[in-house]
């Protein structure tokens, strides 16, 4: 007999047990994590440039456990000085940071990867116990992602120079993120904007700060130099401050949409880069094909994940009606298998919520369900008496009506409808204001990947939910934001164009209200401002009047009258009055972004070929008219008749780029993780306003619409104000080069009133403004309101006959927005 | 309870897809989602030894080893583990000891002297493990099989008619296979599923088993490249789970093959608990073929009684 430790109070134990075969506890020690908490008498300051700051006089908040309540450790309620400090250490260190070889930066990320790997098990126990998240989920998803996020940019920082070639960092990035995923996703900012030179100050969310400043330390140890990545805590003002400091060059952003709207109607007209990564209701869309007992599994992993508390969690079942019934039991009898429990036992499925205010947040988007008449089934499992649970929950008998079907609840409750379709489940599926994600269920390939494509968000999975991978780009369509989040796509974030330097525009102040709203407020649409030109031609001797020519507005490929049958007076160079053109007001707007979706889908469908086609058509057209088109240019400009051929020359060198472009910017193929093939398609960004600045009133037009037009955008133009007789005149070569109508549509006018308009316009993507400081200003704030992307010149002009700045991948990056479809393939398990 | 069977459902096996991706995703959270520590492990880890379908299938098996064998199978942990858990009294001892149908009577034979007469003696049958024998001379190993005293038949179906696609001829020759087995003989039908190319026809092949009489669907015969793993077994059990919503019959399931670690027993136990209930996981409904598992489970007792780890040499050898 080797040993004799004898067990006898274990004895009846097992005996039960055996008999009932029950789960028992699994506990995680929490020793170490409570150790270096100690360590740092558990009251935690900011960590800038590279030590820990604890200022004097702060207030202080503590960190708790949600599944038990227990206090934490304190942390503080930064101040502005706080930020002032932070951003200053920030500021010092780019100019190191920013010059260093693109291969030191990746020796620093790849060490901040092995750091991480290093110290897994203690991150995953202080994020498990200050989120309320699993130990499972944050062991075997949250940190595995942010050491693989570490690695693939060690990567980018390593081929920045190759690769991003053209491109530079921004400066400091003031980073702001939510208390879901604390540590990976402040990784999915920290690791671009590091990789690519910029220097950080992240904000971690009130609930969940412990991981962040832990994670400083480890940078620290890893060699990280002080100042490059800092992080301050506060509460939601001090964020606004962090990123209202005008040493903070781009803010970077995940979180609620509204904070997001807040934040980008903040930052406006600052000339700061934004990147929001915002709310969803996903879908999760189950054909009849699909193989259920698996989509059950995957709704789990959808919504049930996290407690439900992911952006992208597949928070609406959609179901082919035939297989409704079917599906719903299946998964009800799941749920009866659902463990509940402290964050820190191994065995469990479902944590705590973070916080009382989100307990009470999902009780009531559910009761308001069950008082509409909704049929609300909860896991008929055991709810921890203590600690902030909700059990796993279904509702069923809701339609599209409801709030429960249309908001974000970021809690564990998933919505179901029937549908009869693939067409109606597209419908539904994008019957949302998000756009952020979507999983599709079937067996079948081509259901999967129509569906796939015609799912409008960022993220796709097929057969799958909730795949996250560093080489896959993660970020929403309409109201979940903008910027990509991960891949060689979320690079561009963290960059600005070699040339540009960052703006700092001295804005007026503007009224949003009235910014624009008067009709004919730059020139009066009114004849008796000014001389005619002479107007007359010679034939055979005999002095003609010209044959009047009217200028209308286009749309939907025709001359249309302006609705307010108003024109205004465009004026020559020599100060006459060149002719009168369509003075466009709010109903045209409405007009022709009607007609621009319209004419999307077709435009959409067309093979790139034949996108390529018509550009180049264009450019053969415009050849034709060459001399006629330079005259014109320089009557109204005064510039030489060389420098207007010049001008008509690279505006049709810039539609043959444009051209070449059409078929070569589809997308790639992602090296995630994933078994299978992860493709990134670029696809268009849908309807795009654009306003024209005034120089170069040819080349400036053609270098606007032409990259939307070929990436399959349909867009609705402002042509210069003072010069818009060359983009007028173009709808002759539209009408010659086979372009269907309503993929380019021109509403001549004022630029900031139609402006207003197309800004405000709900169904317009995008908005492209060069005009103002002010009217930049306008733009990003009145574009909060649907999260539309905007690109904005903030009053300064660009040179558009340099490549360098009339073209190239920044006018691609906002032409397009990236969608990762997740296929994962096999069918091969044994011989 | 044994499984009458039903007509051929062909409509019912045709119409199902499955999804290997998406199951194997689920089978590797599987492993991380549950996992039983101290009496828990323990309580589960001898659930699982009165599971096991204590097997020796070899071309050199003799009188010495299945004697050896039906010995452990009636002393599968050694005593003063057992009084240590208070788990003396409890019987604890294997699911049945699985032999070629030669070695049934000295199995029966050991069985009796060890004690434990109560252990059913299960018999591979029906040209075990390729199944590539005439119908007749298959059958006919069943009823010999019996007649020497085996409860429990496990039994293989032709993979050729299954690769092509003739469910038909499977299920008919499953039917007469149950028929041989008669009333009282427990029927495991072995799916070879390693043989079967995809995760589809493993279901499909679990319906047709069940649809003609089954009263265990077995994963494999051990001898096929791949044999239990838990993507595999995962598609089983919803067939077993399918199978019951449809009839109310309980159908068991036994992994077999490959199984040879303490913490795989209880992550197949999981998954029954997980995907079938509590109810699958008693040896009327569920066994696991294996010989070496038996050994790991006994040095994680020895650990939980003792605190350390036992060297080989200390445990009987099976």
């Amino acid at each position: 007999m080797a040993a004799s430790v004898s067990v006898p109070e274990r004895k009846s134990e097992v005996k039960r047990i055996f008999e009932n075969m029950e789960y028992g506890p699994a506990p995680e020690a929490s020793n170490v994590a409570k150790a270096w908490l100690q360590q740092h008498d558990n009251a935690l300051g900011h960590f800038i440039g590279g030590k820990w700051v604890k200022p004097e006089n702060r207030k202080t908040y503590d960190t708790c456990s949600p599944a038990t309540g227990e206090v934490l450790a304190s942390t503080t309620q930064g101040e502005e000085e706080d930020v002032n400090n932070a951003v200053s250490c920030a500021k010092e260190a780019f100019k190191s940071w920013s010059q260093l070889p693109p291969h030191s930066r990746a020796r620093y990320l790849y060490a901040i990867a092995r750091n991480v790997q290093k110290h897994h098990r203690l991150i995953a126990v202080m994020e498990a116990l200050d989120n309320g998240k699993s130990i499972r989920e944050t062991r075997d998803c949250d940190i595995p992602l942010v050491a693989r996020h570490f690695y693939h940019h060690a990567g980018w920082a390593q081929l920045s120079d190759t690769e991003m070639r053209g491109w530079k960092p921004i400066g400091v990035v003031g980073a702001i993120v939510p208390w879901n995923f604390p540590l990976m996703l402040l990784t999915w900012k920290v690791c671009p904007a590091l990789a690519m030179g910029n220097t950080v100050v992240l904000k971690p969310a009130t609930f969940t700060r412990l991981s962040a400043l832990l994670f400083a330390e480890i940078c620290h140890e890893a060699g990280l130099p002080p100042g490059v990545f800092n992080v301050v805590t506060g509460n939601g003002a001090f964020g606004s401050k962090l990123a209202m400091h005008p040493d903070v060059d781009k803010v970077a952003f995940t979180g609620s949409t509204p904070v997001g709207q807040t934040l980008r109607r903040l930052t406006a007209g600052t000339g700061k880069k934004l990147s929001l990564e915002l709310g969803g209701k996903s879908p999760v869309i189950v054909m009849e094909n699909a193989d259920l007992d698996s989509t059950v599994e995957g709704i789990v992993d959808a919504i049930y994940f996290n407690q439900g508390q992911v952006c992208s969690a597949g928070s609406k079942l959609i179901v082919q009606e035939n297989i409704y019934d079917d599906l719903i039991a299946r998964l009800k009898e799941r749920m009866s298998h659902f463990r509940l429990g402290h964050s820190l036992d191994k065995g469990i499925d479902v944590g705590a919520v973070v916080s009382k205010q989100q307990l009470a947040t999902i009780t009531e988007f559910v009761e308001e369900a069950k008082v509409e008449g909704a049929e609300v089934f909860h896991a008929p499992v055991p709810v921890p008496q203590t600690g902030l649970f909700y059990p796993p929950t279904l509702i069923t008998k809701v339609q599209t009506v409801s709030r429960v079907v249309r908001e974000e609840i970021f809690g564990p409750v998933l919505v179901a409808l029937p549908f009869r379709t693939a067409k109606e489940a597209q419908s539904i599926g994008n019957n949302t204001n998000y756009g952020l994600a979507a999983s599709v269920w079937s067996d079948h390939l081509p259901t999967a990947l129509e569906l796939a494509i015609s799912i409008k968000a960022g993220s796709v999975w097929v057969n799958c939910h909730n795949l996250f991978d560093a080489a896959a780009g993660f970020g929403g369509y309409r109201e979940s934001g903008f910027g990509r989040d991960g891949g060689k796509e979320g690079l561009f974030e963290y960059v600005r164009p070699a040339w540009e330097e960052r703006p700092r525009p001295e804005c007026k102040e503007i009224d949003v209200k009235s910014f624009g709203s008067t009709f004919g407020g730059s020139i009066m649409p009114a004849p008796g401002q000014g001389q005619p030109t002479a107007n007359d031609v010679q034939q055979n001797g005999i002095r003609l009047p010209k044959v009047d020519h009217t200028y209308k507005v286009y749309y939907g490929g025709a001359q249309k009258r302006p609705d307010g049958c108003y024109s205004r007076p465009i004026y020559a160079i020599n100060k006459q009055i060149a002719a009168y053109v369509g003075d466009s007001n709010r109903k045209d707007v409405r007009n022709a972004v009607e007609a621009a979706h319209k004419a999307a889908p077709g435009w959409g469908k067309r093979a790139a070929h034949n996108r390529a086609q018509i550009v180049y058509y264009m450019a053969e057209n415009l050849e034709m008219r060459r001399s006629e088109v330079a005259n014109r240019l320089t009557q109204l400009t005064g510039e030489s008749l060389e420098s207007s051929m010049r001008e008509v020359d690279l505006s049709i060198q810039r539609l043959f780029y444009w051209g070449a472009y059409a078929d070569k910017f589809g997308g790639s193929v992602q090296e995630t993780q994933l078994y299978g093939c992860t493709v990134c398609i670029r696809e268009p960004v849908g309807v795009i306003g654009i306003a024209c600045p005034d120089q170069n009133p040819l080349l400036a037009f053609v270098s606007l619409f032409a990259p939307a037009v070929i990436r399959a955008n349909c867009v609705v133009i402002i042509p210069s104000e003072r010069h818009p007789i060359p983009a007028l005149d173009f709808y002759q070569v539209f009408d010659t080069s086979d372009l269907p109508g309503g993929v380019v549509n021109i509403l001549s006018g004022g630029r900031d009133h139609v402006t207003k308009y197309l800004v405000e316009h709900q169904n317009v993507e995008a908005m492209w403004y060069f005009g103002s400081a002010e009217g930049s200003k306008f733009v990003e704030h009145s574009s909060a309101e649907n999260v539309k992307r905007t690109w904005v010149n903030y009053g300064i002009q660009r040179d558009w006959s340099d490549p360098d700045q009339g073209q190239g991948e920044e006018f691609l990056y906002h032409a397009t927005q990236c969608k990762n479809i997740w296929m994962p393939m096999g069918v091969t398990y044994a011989n | 309870m044994m499984n009458p069977g039903m007509e051929l459902d062909l409509g019912w096996v045709q119409k199902t897809t499955i999804n290997l991706p998406a199951v194997e995703r689920r089978a590797a959270t599987l492993r991380t989602r549950r996992t039983v520590k101290k009496s828990w492990q323990a309580a589960w880890l001898l659930r699982a030894v009165t599971c096991i379908d204590l097997t020796t299938l070899s071309g050199d098996d003799t009188s010495s080893n299945v004697s050896r064998l039906c010995y452990k199978a009636k002393h599968p942990i050694r005593d003063d583990l057992l009084k240590a858990m208070g788990m003396e009294d409890a019987g604890i001892e294997v699911g049945a000891v699985c032999v070629y149908s030669s070695r049934v009577p000295e199995a029966i034979k050991y069985l009796k002297q060890a004690g434990g007469s109560s252990i059913p003696v299960a018999s591979v049958a029906t040209g075990f493990p390729a199944g590539q024998t005439p119908l007749e001379t298959r059958v006919e190993e069943i009823r010999r099989a019996i007649k020497m005293g085996a409860r429990e038949i496990d039994i293989v179906i032709s993979r050729t008619k299954a690769l092509q696609g003739d469910w038909q001829g499977v299920y008919d020759e499953i039917k007469v296979c149950k028929e041989a087995c008669g009333a009282d003989v427990h029927m495991k039908t072995i799916l070879g599923t390693g043989d079967l190319g995809t995760l589809t026809n493993v279901y499909k092949a679990s319906l047709v088993a069940m649809m003609a009489g089954s009263d265990f669907i077995k994963t494999s015969t051990g001898k096929e490249g791949v044999n239990a793993t838990l993507p595999v077994g995962l598609v089983m059990v919803r067939a077993i789970r399918d199978y019951y919503h449809k009839t109310g019959v309980k159908v068991g399931f036994k992994p077999a093959g490959g199984i040879r670690s303490a913490k795989d027993s209880c992550t197949w136990l999981a998954l029954m608990k997980e995907e079938l209930g509590d109810e699958w996981m008693k040896n009327d409904l569920f066994r696991i073929g294996a010989s070496s598992l038996l050994t790991d489970i006994e040095r994680q007792l020895y650990h939980f009684v003792y605190g350390r780890y036992a060297a080989a040499h200390q445990l009987p050898l099976a």
